[in-house]
């Protein structure tokens, strides 16, 4: 760490007289992030080891930004089909501000869903809308699941060191193949890819564990509606910051059906 | 049952009975528990440090949670009413915990903060409140059981217990009492309180729709109503609705309810919570 050794403006030289003390040390600032240095502890960047991640077990009350509005998102591959869900809930810690907060975004034939802090959800869905607008304009054709996965992992690394707080997953059908595409990111635009299923926000572990015991390879579009409000509907219940309904999309190749579940109010 | 009583009674029977007050619990308890005590210099310090309570939320000894509990008197007894909920920080750690504890046939205590701090301590005053009704062959005053709880946990201040408590019920002649005891030595006496993280929430129904002569039926469905609206806002707070009702012999349970078809009948049927939309459009 570089300081200025009388705190004046303009000094970055190194100061290696421990005797001395500035009373205020500046900290040189090398980088332009718009957002402040994130916390090591209050990172869910994915590691190779020790593992981290945003969930119950790293501290969920006050100066984390990945639990203090809470939500959760869930997508899964089924058989020529995929489903994205995510619950409704916006709240700004113990209390529930609304119940009427969707974490899923549309975009041409690409679904994104996004939990996280609220404020990043949104600026994040407007910045791919207007992302995605620009790539059609372009390039006279919707953009593909794989393409848009590449898209959200370059942008989210754009700000490496003053990252937004989100905890992204997509999905969607291939339209030239129809091969079904799923993928979930850390914060820093780590890609996930995934045969089975990705999992995001507060109620993360519980969605881990029921969706390891539910999911089963090529279900079809009824079966995999089935198991994705299932999975959503039981982790939501041992998670206290999300919840409140939630919105299921059935995605084949050339329909989607959009539902919401009437979940618990508590 | 005499040995048990003459065992018990180190003050004169007459002068015991001729007073009723606070003062009952003045003899001095018996000395049953004690507790091993972190080997270390400060104790108090140190758990003070270690132990999470609302001050220290981050602490490394996690307790269970968040609560939405109410009480009040009104012209028919004493409605108690909670929710069911557990959590340790996000986690849903049960939504089936009994947070209304059954003294005796008399006496309700109920349960916010630490839950094994309120389950101990309340249980541990049945005990007192068993013994005392043994040396004075009468019922505790619901002012003198609260006392004993108060002094006891005052105690212990400063050493992390974590509670907030409501006492209720009914002392000899029918008279109802009401007390709100938490650990940090507060003993209030009062006709209505809510407690809890969900208390606020509690508080706005309850002092919408609260009068001294509400009948029965409108009591219970007042207090019912106000942990629905605690349950819905606060997240730490949900699961079942238990609901008793004190009444001049005693209390009377009137069920252990899940939220979950209240909340959706309340809304349906009555139109109420229109915040929660039932279809994709609105």
């Amino acid at each position: 760490m570089r300081h200025s050794p009388r705190g004046g403006v303009g000094r970055t030289s190194v100061s290696d007289d421990a005797q001395f003390h500035p009373p205020q040390a500046l900290f040189a600032i090398s980088t332009t992030s718009i957002h402040p240095p994130v916390d090591p502890a209050s990172a869910s960047y994915l590691q190779i080891s020790p593992r981290i991640q945003a969930g119950p077990h790293i501290k969920s009350t006050m100066s984390n930004p990945f639990t203090l509005n809470g939500g959760a998102c869930l997508a899964m591959t089924g058989k020529d089909c995929v489903a994205i869900a995510c619950d409704l809930r916006l709240g700004q810690q113990a209390l529930t501000l609304s119940n009427n907060f969707p974490k899923v975004f549309n975009y041409g034939d690409v679904w994104l869903g996004l939990t996280g802090l609220a404020t990043d959800v949104q600026t994040i869905h407007s910045l791919f809308r207007y992302k995605v607008n620009l790539y059609r304009l372009r390039e006279e054709r919707e953009i593909e699941p794989e393409t848009m996965a590449n898209l959200v992992s370059s942008t989210l690394y754009e700000r490496r060191f003053g990252p937004y707080y989100v905890s992204p997953v997509v999905a969607g059908i291939n339209q030239r193949t129809g091969k079904p595409f799923i993928c979930g990111f850390d914060s820093i635009g780590c890609i996930d890819f995934a045969k089975d299923f990705i999992v995001s926000g507060t109620a993360s572990d519980q969605l881990f564990g029921v969706a390891e015991g539910l999911w089963e390879p090529d279900l079809e579009a009824d079966e995999l509606f089935e198991t994705i409000s299932q999975t959503l509907l039981n982790s939501l219940d041992r998670d206290a910051l999300a919840g409140w309904g939630a919105h299921v999309y059935i995605i084949k190749k050339d329909s989607v059906t959009k539902r919401l579940l009437r979940t618990r109010q508590d | 049952m005499d040995a048990l009583v003459s065992k018990y009674s180190p003050v004169e029977l007459d002068a015991a009975l001729a007073e009723d007050s606070d003062d009952e619990v003045s003899s001095s308890l018996p000395q049953t528990v004690s507790f091993i005590l972190p080997p270390i210099d400060q104790p108090a310090k140190f758990l003070r440090a270690m132990t999470d309570d609302h001050a220290n939320p981050a602490a490394p000894i996690k307790l269970k949670h968040g609560t939405t509990t109410l009480a009040f008197k009104f012209q028919g007894g004493v409605i108690v009413c909670t929710d069911s909920r557990a959590t340790q920080g996000s986690w849903i750690a049960s939504q089936t915990v009994k947070k209304v504890i059954e003294i005796n046939p008399y006496l309700l205590g109920t349960m916010a903060g630490g839950a094994a701090d309120c389950q101990y301590w309340l249980t541990y005053l049945g005990m007192e409140c068993r013994l005392h009704q043994l040396r004075h062959k009468r019922l505790i005053s619901v002012a003198a059981a609260s006392k004993i709880l108060a002094n006891l946990v005052y105690s212990y201040k400063g050493m992390g217990l974590s509670m907030g408590t409501m006492l209720t019920g009914v002392g000899h002649g029918g008279v109802f009492g009401l007390y709100y005891v938490d650990s940090d030595g507060n003993r209030v006496e009062g006709n209505l309180f809510c407690v809890g993280s969900g208390q606020t929430f509690a508080y706005g129904v309850l002092d919408r729709g609260y009068k001294w002569d509400l009948t029965e039926e409108e009591a219970l469905e007042l207090g019912r109503r106000s942990i629905l609206a605690a349950t819905h806002r606060d997240a730490y707070s949900g699961g079942y609705i238990n609901l008793y009702h004190i009444k001049e012999d005693g209390w009377v349970h009137h069920g252990f309810n899940d939220t979950n078809p209240i909340f959706w009948k309340q809304k349906l049927e009555k139109g109420e919570f229109q915040n929660v939309s039932t279809t994709l459009d609105a």
